[in-house]
């Protein structure tokens, strides 16, 4: 099958897909399981050709029910297989939260390390694509909480890379979570060789010194626009990449704080109780006397879900201008 | 069980003395460690105990089919007797009840919620059927690697029939025909709920049907029937023969825990109509009337066992409580800090 030729461009559907192929490739004890990732090749063509490469036993094609193709997965992991699992969309992770949640975050610490759980959750997430109320949803402030889980989010092609072959090492769980929006909008050089980047590390995407914007997913892309689009303007915005949800990299955050004393915090998830609380709770209490404004939030609105009209889901979502705007305001601040 | 009981009947399966006497001491020992939690608890010394009188027929039956050293066990928190009885040390079932760090989990999980991977016994949560998925990947990893002759046992109780991740793991075991055998501690009872509030089929094992599964039923306090049939469909399930669904029937003399009450929800009366099922007694006066043992030895049996659980006990008490500082460790590999 058709695969990366050394350092190519790739978009990030390209990224995951080739990630996935090496591991498969690699070590016989991975394989991936979720709803129609064998013959249809999930559905974003990412596992396409996997079955007959590795074969229905390492490409399974799960009966429709999340719970169990977490659980399965989980079981998988601790009798020494490194699985795979696969949530078609984010939107329908909910039947699994018991397994994730109960079970594999706890499978280490309940066992006192008697058991090990090394799986990675995949899905796609985040709106923009007109998915309406139950297939644009943004999931990782219902995990992030979880002692026990690490939550990725990364979105560029090489991050995506180095991220999941870290993921698939991972002795813990880990929920892989790919924007979906990114999938074919995000191009970018890939590194043939096999990398791993850290879990919990960030990445400065924009250098700047007057303010600070941590972002992830769909969101960081738009943050660099709106950041070039400032510089233009002779202001200088530093744009951070969390990549990783849980563990955060404070160290990042707070040294760009400590330089541009400014922080605004952007996700499409909605605002309360979100990724951006935890951060700015943690800036407040690191870097309370280093800040010369106070700290903003730009996130989703604390509704349900986005509609499916054009006009609910672009009321939904944060624009560049929106971004821009805000970017400018505490700049000036 | 036979109304004339010779000792060629109870040979059946290809049993033989030292295999009777063995499930006749597992019984007894299950017995006396949950009583000794009872104890224990009503001495204030202990938080927290769960029995499973009524239940040992079901767990030395099962635990001698049990291949030690190539099956893995799955089980839930009413097997104290098949966890002793497929190699887990009766201190570790103390160390558990008095919650020490010297217990496998560091004194983290409930009683009754062992861990032993060098034993192949899987750890577990409290949460009713979410170990049964675990059980179904442990199944198919076996398959995966072509490990024949090695088979997963996967044990849980009727009100857990009731779960979605029951339904999710019956289904997902039977399409990839995989090495697992569910076994369903039928104890008419979920707590407070009796099977009549469960489910509408009057066996569990009609829902096997619905997923393309074998089922079977047996009684549960006949030991003999138990390894009969768990023998029986582990051989199968380790040969290819895909996953059984076992029935036994049994019921729960005590309450669920000692927390629960069970005169709030069931007549004394109920309990004495099956008392006649209770196993031990039962199982005891079958092998002395065969001829299979001796009085005498039954009680010399039952005091080496209380010996034996008196001295686990003394050992485990005067072990230490896990460090305060036990509580951060083993939630990853590395640090359990959220902020890097
Ligand atoms: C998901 C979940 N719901 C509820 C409970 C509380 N609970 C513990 S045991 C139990 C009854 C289980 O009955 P059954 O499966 O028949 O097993 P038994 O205790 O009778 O052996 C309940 C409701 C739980 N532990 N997990
Ligand atoms: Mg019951």
């Amino acid at each position: 099958m058709a695969v990366a030729s050394p350092s190519t461009v790739m978009n990030n559907v390209e990224a995951v897909r080739h990630t996935l192929y090496e591991a498969l490739k690699n070590d016989e004890r991975t394989l991936v399981l979720g709803e129609d990732v064998g013959a249809r090749g999930n559905v974003f063509l990412i596992t396409k050709g996997f079955i007959e490469e590795f074969g229905a036993e390492r490409v399974i094609d799960t009966p429709l029910a999340e719970a169990s193709i977490v659980g399965v997965a989980i079981g998988m992991a601790m009798e020494g297989l490194r699985p795979i699992a696969e949530i078609q969309f984010a939107d329908f992770i909910y039947p699994a939260f018991n397994q994730i949640v109960g079970e594999a975050a706890k499978t280490r610490y309940r066992s006192n390390g008697d058991y090990t759980c090394p799986l990675v959750i995949r899905t796609p997430y985040g709106g923009g694509v007109r998915g309406a109320l139950s297939h644009s949803v943004s999931i990782e402030a219902l995990f992030y909480h979880v002692p026990g889980l690490k939550i990725v989010a990364p979105s560029f092609p090489a991050d995506i890379k180095g991220l999941l072959n870290a993921a698939i090492d991972d002795p813990d769980p880990v929920l892989f979570l790919e924007h979906k929006k990114t999938y074919r909008l995000v191009k970018g050089e890939v590194p043939s060789e096999h990398y791993t980047i850290p879990i919990g590390l960030a990445d400065v995407k924009h250098p700047g010194d007057a303010l600070t914007v941590v972002s992830y997913g769909l969101y960081v892309h738009q943050a660099i626009e709106a950041a070039q689009r400032l510089a233009g303007e002779g202001l200088s915005v530093e744009v951070i990449d969390l990549r990783s949800i849980r563990p955060m990299d404070r160290t990042t955050i707070l040294a760009s704080v400590r330089k541009t004393h400014k922080l605004l915090i952007v996700h499409e998830d909605n605002k309360f109780g979100g990724i951006g609380a935890e951060i700015a709770a943690m800036v407040a209490e690191e870097a309370f006397f280093e800040l010369d404004a106070p700290i903003r939030r730009l996130c989703g609105p604390d509704v349900p879900a986005m509609g499916y009209a054009l006009p609910l889901e672009e009321e939904f979502m944060v624009s560049t201008d929106e971004m821009a705007d805000a970017m400018r305001e505490l700049v000036r601040y | 069980m036979a109304e004339a009981i010779t000792k060629p009947a109870l040979e059946r399966h290809g049993l033989d003395e030292e295999q009777l006497r063995w499930m006749l001491r597992n019984m007894l020992l299950q017995r006396t460690l949950d009583n000794r939690g009872f104890q224990l608890n009503r001495q204030g010394k202990i938080p927290f105990a769960t029995g499973s009188e009524g239940h040992e027929g079901i767990h030395a039956g099962s635990a001698l089919a049990f291949a030690r050293g190539r099956d893995v066990l799955v089980p839930y928190y009413r097997d104290i007797g098949l966890c002793i009885g497929i190699g887990m040390e009766p201190l570790q079932v103390l160390l558990a009840m008095f919650a020490r760090a010297a217990d496998i989990s560091g004194g983290r999980q409930f009683p009754n919620h062992f861990t032993g991977r060098a034993i192949g016994l899987m750890s577990i949560s409290s949460i009713i059927a979410a170990h049964l998925p675990h059980a179904v990947g442990a199944a198919y990893a076996m398959k995966l690697r072509g490990e024949s002759g090695r088979a997963v046992l996967a044990s849980f109780g009727d009100g857990a029939t009731s779960e979605g991740e029951w339904h999710e793991s019956m289904n997902f075991a039977a399409v990839h025909a995989l090495p697992i055998v569910f076994l369903c501690e039928n104890n008419e009872w979920a707590i407070s709920t009796p099977r009549d509030r469960q489910m509408k089929v009057r066996d569990v094992v009609e829902k096997a049907d619905g997923y393309g599964m074998r089922g079977e039923i047996v009684d549960g306090s006949d030991p003999i029937a138990v390894y009969g049939v768990m023998n029986g469909a582990l051989e199968r399930a380790r040969s290819g023969g895909g996953p059984t669904l076992v029935e036994a029937k049994c019921y729960r003399f005590l309450s669920h825990t000692t927390d629960d009450d069970d005169r709030t929800y069931r007549t004394r009366e109920e309990i004495e109509r099956h008392r006649h099922l209770d196993p031990v007694p039962r199982f005891e006066r079958v092998l002395v009337e065969a001829g299979v043992i001796t009085s005498d030895d039954v009680s010399a049996m039952k005091r080496e066992i209380l010996a034996h659980v008196n001295d686990v006990t003394d050992r485990a008490e005067a072990l230490p409580y896990p460090l305060a500082s036990d509580l951060y460790t083993n939630v990853y590999e590395g640090t359990h800090e959220p902020w890097l």
